[in-house]
C-alpha cells in the first residue's frame, strides 16, 4: 500500500522551515512526519500529511514548489537484525531505495520506516510476500486524528 | 525597387508610410545628407554645448559636405543631458515644444527630452512603419503594457493609433487584470518588456490559460536586451511571433529600429536616424559589418537634436538588402549595452550570456540575478536562479544535477566558473518593467 509524500524545495535561509510549518498549522494541517534532507546550498523537506491534497494546494498558493511522490510505510521489527531482514527482501527483489526515514509513531513492537523506492509496487509485493507489514494510509494516520 | 505596393506575400497592401523603407541606397543617402546638413546647422545655431565643441575642433556646419564628413563632428554622450539639465540641449523654444519625456537615470537627475508637433509626427511615422513591418494593420488590437508617463515606452507604442490600430493603454502592473484583458478583448498584438511577457505567461499558466488559444499573434518586445533563446522560448510557450524593437529616450524612444518578419536584425529608420558604428575605445568609425558601439544622429528631430550620440550599445550594421525587400540597414541584435558589461577576473561577461546559458538547460527559468563580489582581491560571480514547478523533486541529487548543468552551461559560454544558487519562485526582486539582473557589490 502506497502513501503520498509531499516534498518542498527549501532555500537555505533561516526561518524557511518555520514558514512552511506555520503555513500548514494556520490551515489546520497536521504534519505526521517530517524529514529534512539538506546540502549547504538548499534543502528538501519531505512531509507525510493526511490531507496531502489540501497541503499541496496551500503550499503552492504560498509560492512553494511542491513535489508529490508515492512512498511505502513498512514495519521493521524492533530487534537486532530487523532492518537487515527488510533490506534483504528489497534488494533481492531488485528494487532500489532512493532514501528512507523513520516514521514518528510505532506499531507495537515494530518501528515504521518510510521508504522511497524506484519501483514501489514491486517493493510492496516483495515485502508482503515475505510476510512484512506494509501500512495502509488509514492505519498510518489512525493516531494522528 | 522592391514591390512597392504590396507586402512580400504579394497580396497584402503595404502601408503607404513604409515607402521610404524600400528606396534605393543612393536616394536614401542623398536625403540623409540633406537632412544632416540642416540638423547640424540647427544644433550649431541653437545649442551652445554643441557649438562650443565644434569650435574646439575648428569645424563648422559648412564642413559637412558628404555623409563621411560626419566623422569630423564631436560625439555627444548621456552626461551632456544631465550637465545641461533641464533644457540646455533644446534647439526649439518651449513655445514650440508640445511634449516632454524623461528617462530616470540610475543616479541623480533624470534626462529630459522635448518634442515639437513635428517630432511627434516623426514618432508616429516610425512606429507605424515598425508595426507595418511585422504585418500589423488597421483592425489589429494592441495591448500596450509598457509603462505610461514620462517613460517613452507607453506613449511611444501608443502612436500605433495613428495607423488605425485599436490601442489599449494598459500600462504596467496588475498582471491578473492584464491576463483578463488578453483573454477577453480580442487582442492581437502585445507590447512590453520581454521579461514582463514571460511573467505574464507564468501567471497565465497558473490559472490554466494557454496563450495558443488566444487570438494574440505578435509581440513587440524591447527596453531591455534579450536573446535568441528567449525568443524561441516565448514563441513556443505562447504561439505568437516575438519581435525586437529598439529605441532610446535620448533619440526619440521606441521606433528607432524594428525587426521585420524576416527576424534577422532590426531595420533602422535611416531617413530619421543616421547610424554609425565606432570603435568604443578610439571612436574611429568602422565599416559596415564590423562590431562596435552604435552612434545615432537624429536627422529630423527639432526640439532636441542629437548629433553623434553614443548609445553604449554594441552591435554591427548589415547593409544587405533584407529578405523583406527593405533597403534600410539593419542593426544586428543588440547583444549588450556596454554599460551592462561586467568584467570578472579580466573577462567580459554580459547578462545576456548568462541568460543564454540558463536557457540551454532544460526548462531553466529566465528569472535570475547575477551577484558579483570580491573576496581576497578575487572576483566571484554568483547566479541566483528561481526554480520552477517543473524542477520540483524530492531528491537532492536531482536538484544538484540541475545546479550543475546550469553552472556548466555558464562556464561553457562565459569561461567563468560561477556559483549557482537555487532560490524559491518569486523571491528575486522584479519590477513590472525592467528586470534587475545585476548586483555588483565590488
Ligand atoms: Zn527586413
Amino acid at each position: 500500500m502506497k502513501i503520498e509524500q509531499i516534498s518542498i524545495f527549501l532555500e537555505n535561509k533561516p526561518g524557511r522551515l518555520n514558514e512552511i510549518c506555520r503555513t500548514l498549522a494556520d490551515n489546520k494541517l497536521n504534519i505526521v512526519t517530517l524529514s529534512l534532507a539538506d546540502t549547504q546550498q538548499f534543502g528538501i523537506v519531505r512531509l507525510i500529511i493526511k490531507d496531502w491534497v489540501r497541503a499541496q494546494q496551500v503550499l503552492e498558493a504560498n509560492g512553494y514548489v511542491v513535489n508529490v511522490r508515492q512512498v511505502v510505510a513498512a514495519t521493521v521489527p524492533d530487534r537486532p537484525g530487523g532492518m537487515v531482514e527488510v533490506l534483504d527482501i528489497i534488494s533481492s527483489a531488485g528494487v532500489n531505495i532512493e532514501y528512507m526515514y523513520a516514521f514518528t509513531s510505532r506499531r507495537g513492537t515494530a518501528a515504521v520506516v518510510i521508504f522511497r523506492f524506484d519501483d514501489p509496487d514491486k517493493a510492496v509485493a516483495a515485502l508482503t510476500t515475505a510476510g512484512h507489514d506494509v501500512l495502509h494510509p488509514v492505519e498510518l494516520f489512525k493516531d494522528s486524528e | 525597387m522592391a514591390n512597392f505596393e504590396f507586402w512580400n506575400d504579394g497580396n497584402t497592401p503595404l502601408h503607404p508610410a513604409s515607402a521610404p523603407d524600400f528606396v534605393p541606397r543612393p536616394q536614401m543617402e542623398q536625403m540623409q545628407l540633406h537632412r544632416l546638413q540642416v540638423m547640424v546647422r540647427r544644433a550649431y545655431e541653437n545649442v551652445p554645448l554643441f557649438r562650443g565643441r565644434c569650435e574646439e575642433r575648428k569645424v563648422t556646419p559648412d564642413d559637412v559636405k558628404s555623409l563621411a564628413d560626419i566623422a569630423r563632428l564631436p560625439f555627444s554622450v548621456k552626461s551632456d543631458l544631465r550637465d545641461t539639465y533641464p533644457y540646455g540641449l533644446f534647439a526649439s523654444p518651449l513655445d514650440d515644444v508640445v511634449r516632454i519625456h524623461a528617462s530616470s537615470g540610475t543616479t541623480g537627475k533624470p534626462i529630459v527630452v522635448g518634442y515639437t508637433k513635428g517630432d511627434l509626427e516623426v514618432w508616429e511615422n516610425v512606429i507605424t512603419r515598425s508595426l507595418a513591418a511585422i504585418g500589423v494593420r488597421r483592425g489589429d488590437v494592441l495591448h500596450n503594457a509598457y509603462g505610461y508617463g514620462m517613460f517613452t515606452g507607453g506613449l511611444g507604442l501608443h502612436n500605433a493609433q495613428a495607423m488605425g490600430v485599436t490601442v489599449i493603454p494598459v500600462g504596467g502592473g496588475n498582471t491578473e487584470r492584464q491576463i483578463m484583458l488578453l483573454r477577453d478583448l480580442g487582442i492581437t498584438v502585445i507590447s512590453c518588456t520581454p521579461s514582463y511577457f514571460l511573467h505574464i505567461l507564468d501567471e497565465a499558466a497558473k490559472v490554466g490559460l494557454d496563450f495558443h488559444s488566444l487570438p494574440l499573434k505578435y509581440g513587440i518586445f524591447g527596453a531591455e536586451p534579450w536573446t535568441e533563446e528567449m525568443r524561441q522560448r516565448i514563441e513556443e510557450a505562447s504561439g505568437i511571433k516575438a519581435y525586437d524593437i529598439y529605441g532610446l529616450t535620448e533619440i526619440i524612444g521606441p521606433g528607432v529600429a524594428m525587426e521585420c518578419t524576416a527576424q534577422s536584425g532590426m531595420h533602422i529608420f535611416e531617413d530619421h536616424f543616421y547610424p554609425e558604428v565606432v570603435d568604443p575605445e578610439t571612436g574611429e568609425v568602422l565599416p559596415d559589418g564590423e562590431t562596435g558601439e552604435l552612434i545615432l544622429t537624429t536627422l529630423s528631430k527639432a526640439a532636441t537634436p542629437m548629433i553623434r550620440y553614443r548609445t553604449r550599445d554594441i552591435t554591427w550594421l548589415n547593409r544587405e538588402v533584407c529578405a523583406c525587400g527593405r533597403t534600410l540597414r539593419r542593426i544586428m541584435r543588440v547583444s549588450a549595452r556596454s554599460d551592462d558589461m561586467l568584467i570578472i577576473r579580466g573577462v567580459n561577461v554580459f547578462p545576456s550570456q548568462i541568460e543564454a546559458a540558463l536557457m540551454q538547460v532544460d526548462a531553466a527559468a529566465p528569472h535570475y540575478q547575477i551577484i558579483v563580489t570580491r573576496e581576497n582581491d578575487l572576483d566571484r560571480m554568483e547566479i541566483e536562479v528561481e526554480i520552477r514547478p517543473e524542477h520540483a523533486s524530492d531528491e537532492i541529487k536531482q536538484m544538484e544535477a540541475l545546479r550543475l548543468r546550469m553552472s556548466q552551461a555558464i562556464e561553457r559560454i562565459t569561461n567563468i566558473r560561477a556559483k549557482v544558487t537555487l532560490v524559491q519562485p518569486n523571491s528575486l526582486a522584479r519590477s513590472e518593467g525592467k528586470a534587475k539582473r545585476v548586483k555588483d557589490l565590488r
